[in-house]
């Protein structure tokens, strides 16, 4: 498929620091949800801000549907971006603020209105249409931005950690509906995000970066089960990163055992914590060479046979689900 | 006692209130009904000074007068200011500089508004800085009559004295502008006037509100400025009252200062329905 937003060489720098993103290339394919994701200062907002127009290309192009935009200024670009705690304008209504990019265009006043009406259905807030954005729940602030972000029908829309700001009950569900809407408007959807669970839950392609540069870019299934490298690993959680002999492995805590299975690999040394989650059991173990690593136990499996902080256990794995990693990533 | 320890507190700023602002202002209206000659106040209850104020030509061209400069003041403050402000809120991004600048702004009013005023008649006068200057380059030959005692004296002195009072309250405004509506605004499409004009604009409108406020007040009540300015030439209703009071006319100028209290009070409502000032309070 012919990829949508393309990245060649992407580099920003502010001053003369080291830079904030570090010649990165990306292809992302038409019509998918694509999560950058990373901790604080891997550089994932100012790509999203590059591609959305609103930071500078230090080095490198931007491609969009196979036009060069590097240069253009956003509205000419085909994106519409969604602002971190939305940025709605303050002294418009709901509806108004839906049709802004509709007026700034020189949309006639009734049928923007129209417009705008359409799409505060299509976020479900018909009945708010008046209210100010200070009248207006987290939640509701957050669907009419979306629909603001929307209404200029845009073929990639930007999420700047839309999610964020929402309570987790909220945010499983806008999670749902974001998904939802780019599945029935088929456009492509960019969405920062440091969060790995909401990532996971929504990407089509996830790309994990970490100081400027990508670490991994590839559907969440991969990456999960395929970590490039220990960054990766430990970042998108779930894993045991271990030194063992014959180098260095990723092994996932719910693979792991708290009895070592015939032929697998083992780690041997004390129980350090273990913390019960409901359906299962977390258990921690600290081997002599200062090493931790954890195993996820359901909870029958545990309840089975308990162990407590203090006595010796030993983890295991079967072979197979050692992945190996690159020694110096 | 706890019950009037509220009253007790608050007391203190209404018994100052009450000396100094309304007791005075209730003797002006008072003074303003009696009856006087060229020696003495009668006390009395007559109209007369009313009837002056309303019937004379030049009360009212003077009334004219003095909301015609507080409008022009106000119209070129207003430019003046608002451009100033955009450019110490948006334009200049360092912190540091932006204080500066703004201590900058503050400059003049180190120095009374007296020596401000006074300080233009060696530049504008017919053999001032300017007059010389410019017939010495050859772009006039006679020296130019009208920027000193003239209206255009008047104007510019208020501008010079004023336009900070709506540079702060605007500027103030603009600080409180979260920066990603003007990202909002660009992505949706706006440019630099549409922005200006759509998003900007009405969320400064309280602080040029408190401006406007202060502005015109301020122009409406003066006397000073139009006197040295205009060199005598121009009046304006503060004029007026100060010269009735140097004839010892204290009713008469008693009932001006009512009416042009009635007036200011009725503009600044007509302002404060236009604009909601209280989101800045």
């Amino acid at each position: 498929m012919r990829p949508d937003v393309e990245l060649i060489g992407v580099t920003k720098r502010y001053g003369h620091g080291p830079a904030a993103v570090d010649g990165i290339s990306l292809a992302i394919p038409a019509g998918s949800y694509c999560c950058l994701l990373g901790p604080s200062g891997c550089g994932k907002t100012s790509t999203l801000r590059m591609i959305a127009g609103h930071e500078t290309v230090s080095e490198g192009d931007i491609l969009l549907s196979g036009r060069n935009v590097t240069l253009l200024p956003p509205a000419a670009r085909g994106t519409a971006m969604m602002f971190q705690s939305y940025a709605l304008f303050p002294h418009l209504t709901a509806l108004e603020n839906i049709a802004f990019g509709l007026r700034m265009r020189g949309v006639g006043k009734a049928e923007r209105l129209a417009r705008a009406a359409e799409f505060l259905r299509l976020v479900q807030l018909g009945a708010m249409a008046d209210r100010l954005p200070a009248q207006l729940s987290g939640g509701q602030q957050q669907r009419v931005a979306l629909a603001r972000a929307l209404i200029t029908r845009p073929k990639v829309l930007l999420l700047d950690e839309p999610l964020s700001a929402l309570d987790p009950f909220l945010r499983t569900q806008m999670r749902e509906e974001l998904k939802r809407l780019q599945r029935e408007l088929g456009i492509t959807f960019i969405h920062v995000t440091h969060g790995q669970e909401e990532a996971m839950a929504l990407s089509d392609m996830a790309v994990v970066m970490d100081q400027g540069r990508i670490a991994q870019a590839a559907p969440p299934r991969e990456i999960f089960e395929k970590p490039a490298s220990a960054f990766v690993a430990r970042f998108i959680g779930g894993h045991n990163v271990l030194e063992l002999p014959g180098g260095r492995f990723a092994v996932r805590t719910d693979r792991t055992r708290l009895a070592p299975p015939p032929g697998g690999a083992s780690l041997a040394g004390q129980v350090a914590a273990v913390e019960y989650q409901g359906a299962a059991v977390r258990v921690v173990v600290r081997a002599p060479d200062g090493q931790t690593a954890e195993a996820l136990l359901p909870d029958g499996l545990f309840h089975a046979a308990p162990v407590a902080p203090g006595e010796a256990a030993t983890l295991g794995w079967d072979a197979q689900d050692a992945h190996p990693l690159s020694p110096n990533a | 006692m706890s019950r009037w320890f509220p009253w007790l507190q608050a007391a203190p700023l209404a018994l100052v209130l009450a000396c100094f602002l309304l007791v005075p202002i209730g003797l002006i209206v008072v003074v303003s009904f009696y009856d006087y000659d060229s020696f003495s106040l009668i006390p009395d209850f007559v109209l007369t000074n009313y009837r002056e104020v309303f019937a004379s030509p030049v009360t009212w061209q003077t009334y004219l007068k003095t909301v015609w400069f507080a409008g022009l003041t106000w119209l070129v403050t207003l430019a003046l200011g608002f451009w100033l402000a955009y450019y110490l809120a948006f334009v200049v991004q360092d912190a540091t500089w932006r204080m500066v600048l703004f201590v900058l702004c503050t400059v003049p009013f180190w120095t009374s508004n007296l020596i401000r005023m006074i300080a233009w008649v060696p530049f504008l006068g017919r053999n001032g800085i300017l007059n010389n200057a410019l017939v010495g380059a050859g772009v006039i030959e006679q020296p130019l009559e009208f920027l000193l005692f003239s209206d255009f004296a008047v104007i510019l002195a208020f501008v010079h004295l004023y336009t900070l009072f709506m540079v702060v309250p605007i500027f103030n405004t603009m600080m409180r502008i979260d920066r990603r509506l003007l990202e909002a605004a660009r992505d949706a499409g706006a440019g630099f006037w549409q922005t200006l004009w759509c998003v900007i604009l009405p969320l400064c409108k309280p602080g040029i509100g408190i401006g406007s406020i202060f502005v015109v007040v301020l122009v409406m009540g003066d006397f000073a400025t139009v006197r040295l300015m205009s060199g005598g030439q121009s009046a304006s209703v503060g004029l007026m009252i100060s010269n009735q009071i140097g004839l010892m006319q204290y009713p008469a100028a008693a009932a001006n200062a009512v009416v042009l209290l009635a007036m200011v009070l009725l503009l600044v409502a007509a302002m404060l329905r236009v604009i909601d000032i209280r989101k800045e309070l």
